[in-house]
């Protein structure tokens, strides 16, 4: 079949439609239940990384390698001539865009992304851009969704933890807004999902409702998905006194549904306690795991327009 | 029949730009670079106006004001009136009308973004519902038009 992502960019989750979401998933599906590792054999991948990141960068490549493609690219900006020097990102990307067939980058600043699709004819995926998006761990939260509820319409999903600053929920609850989910946000109140993504949502007819606690909502949920707090953001006394409202333990799952499933982006810290790890809910090691399949499914079909889905 | 006077001299041929609200003209001159230019211009600043609010008006003789002059007026003059002058008589008038994407003229207030340091000109598009909002085409953000500034 002839796919509408051939070649094209992955920037930002906005970008995508229900259709491009579907079709990445059951590509995912796929690539995980049929390993496909001659598919880009004779493929160069560009693995840029102006700005660190161990678990995007080692789980992008991974994708990469069981696909049998190779790569090249770099794993701190600051190792690279091209910080030293001062090149502008856009000469970067020219240059470093004519030897590889599909180039991956994380960088420290928003629209950096964006910007060099602009300046190479390569698919450009973005890894990450500063506070923006980082679109592929989206995909892989969705993918980790659908592939735990058999879909991803009508779900209850709670969210909880950092909603102001984390990007990673902004774009999961953008990107599920797509399938008509109800959404429970559980945050500090100095942490609470911003206003310009409440409004998003109130004009594109979603529920959503604001909740004190876990406890007040854990048992009508399908997924839930925690965060991080920071502890830096408060005052000792202050935290002691927030962080049991957004914490986690095995106990707090006695009446739950049987097909809830317990999501992290991780690194953890203490918001999900060890004790969770043994029961059936808990799902976040192989979510991290799905983020291989989820850019497995991006590579292929930005590279492979005949890519034939072994359902 | 009784004269009404001209608050500001009227000119032959060229564009008068009415309707901008008070303190805005002069950032309108700058913008547009009509400082720089040899000819006649007359503005009128804090006119007063029926509804009893100030108004400025800049007149710019033998310059006629571009279709995409007019939708970067709406930055300053959202509510602005473009009158095509010739022969001392209005041959066309029409209201300045909000482009859906301002190229070029503005810098992304947020510090971050990567198109402050890259060869690429700024784009922003226009969210108009009740309050006028910009969202940059690279960082994604959307400020309000105070936030701005323009580029030189």
């Amino acid at each position: 079949m002839n796919n509408p992502l051939y070649q094209k960019n992955i920037i930002s989750i906005a970008d995508l439609s229900r259709t491009d979401l579907e079709l990445i998933l059951q590509t995912a599906h796929s690539l995980k239940q049929t390993p496909q590792p001659e598919l880009l054999k004779n493929k160069v991948i560009a693995s840029c990384f102006f700005e660190a990141s161990t678990r995007t960068r080692l789980s992008f490549e991974t994708a990469v390698q069981r696909l049998g493609g190779s790569i090249i690219g770099f794993d701190s900006g600051g190792n690279t001539s091209l910080a030293q020097k001062g090149e502008t990102l856009a000469d970067s990307v020219k240059v470093i865009s004519s030897y590889a067939d599909a180039f991956f980058m994380r960088h420290p600043q928003e629209g950096a992304a964006r910007l060099a699709s602009e300046f190479t004819e390569i698919p450009v995926i973005n890894g990450g851009d500063g506070a923006n998006q980082h679109p592929t761990q989206t995909l892989l939260d969705l993918f980790t969704i659908y592939e735990t509820q058999d879909t991803l319409d009508k779900l209850n999903i709670a969210f909880v933890g950092d909603l102001k600053y984390g990007r990673t929920v902004h774009s999961l609850a953008q990107a599920l807004s797509l399938f008509n989910c109800n959404f429970y946000f559980i945050a500090p109140d100095a942490l609470a999902m911003p206003d310009y993504i409440l409004e998003e949502l109130t004009d594109k007819g979603i529920n959503y409702s604001v909740h004190a606690s876990i406890e007040e909502v854990v048992d009508s949920l399908d997924i839930l998905y925690m965060t991080r707090v920071q502890k830096e953001r408060f005052d000792e006394t202050e935290y002691q006194h927030i962080k049991s409202a957004f914490l986690l333990n095995a106990q707090m799952l006695t009446n739950v549904r049987n097909n809830l499933k317990v999501l992290h982006p991780l690194p953890r810290i203490d918001e999900i306690h060890n004790n969770v790890d043994d029961t059936p809910y808990a799902y976040y090691f192989q979510q991290a795991q799905n983020g291989v399949y989820a850019r497995q499914a991006l590579l292929a079909l930005l590279l492979t327009n005949q890519f034939q889905l072994e359902v | 029949m009784m004269q009404k006077k001209l608050q500001v001299e009227a000119i032959q041929h060229g564009s008068v730009i009415d309707h901008i609200p008070a303190q805005q003209g002069v950032k309108i001159l700058k913008f547009f670079k009509f400082t720089q230019t040899n000819e006649k211009i007359t503005i009128g600043l804090n006119l007063s106006t029926h509804n009893g609010k100030s108004k400025d008006l800049i007149k710019v003789e033998n310059t006629f004001i571009s279709d995409e002059q007019a939708n970067q007026l709406a930055l300053f003059a959202p509510n602005a009136t473009i009158n095509q002058i010739k022969d001392f008589k209005v041959v066309n008038k029409f209201p300045v009308q909000l482009p859906s994407s301002f190229i070029g003229v503005l810098a992304c207030p947020n510090s971050n973004c990567i198109s402050h340091n890259e060869p690429v000109k700024t784009r922003f598009y226009v969210n108009n519902k009740s309050v006028l909002k910009l969202k940059c085409h690279y960082c994604e953000k959307s400020f309000q038009r105070s936030f701005f500034t323009e580029l030189d």
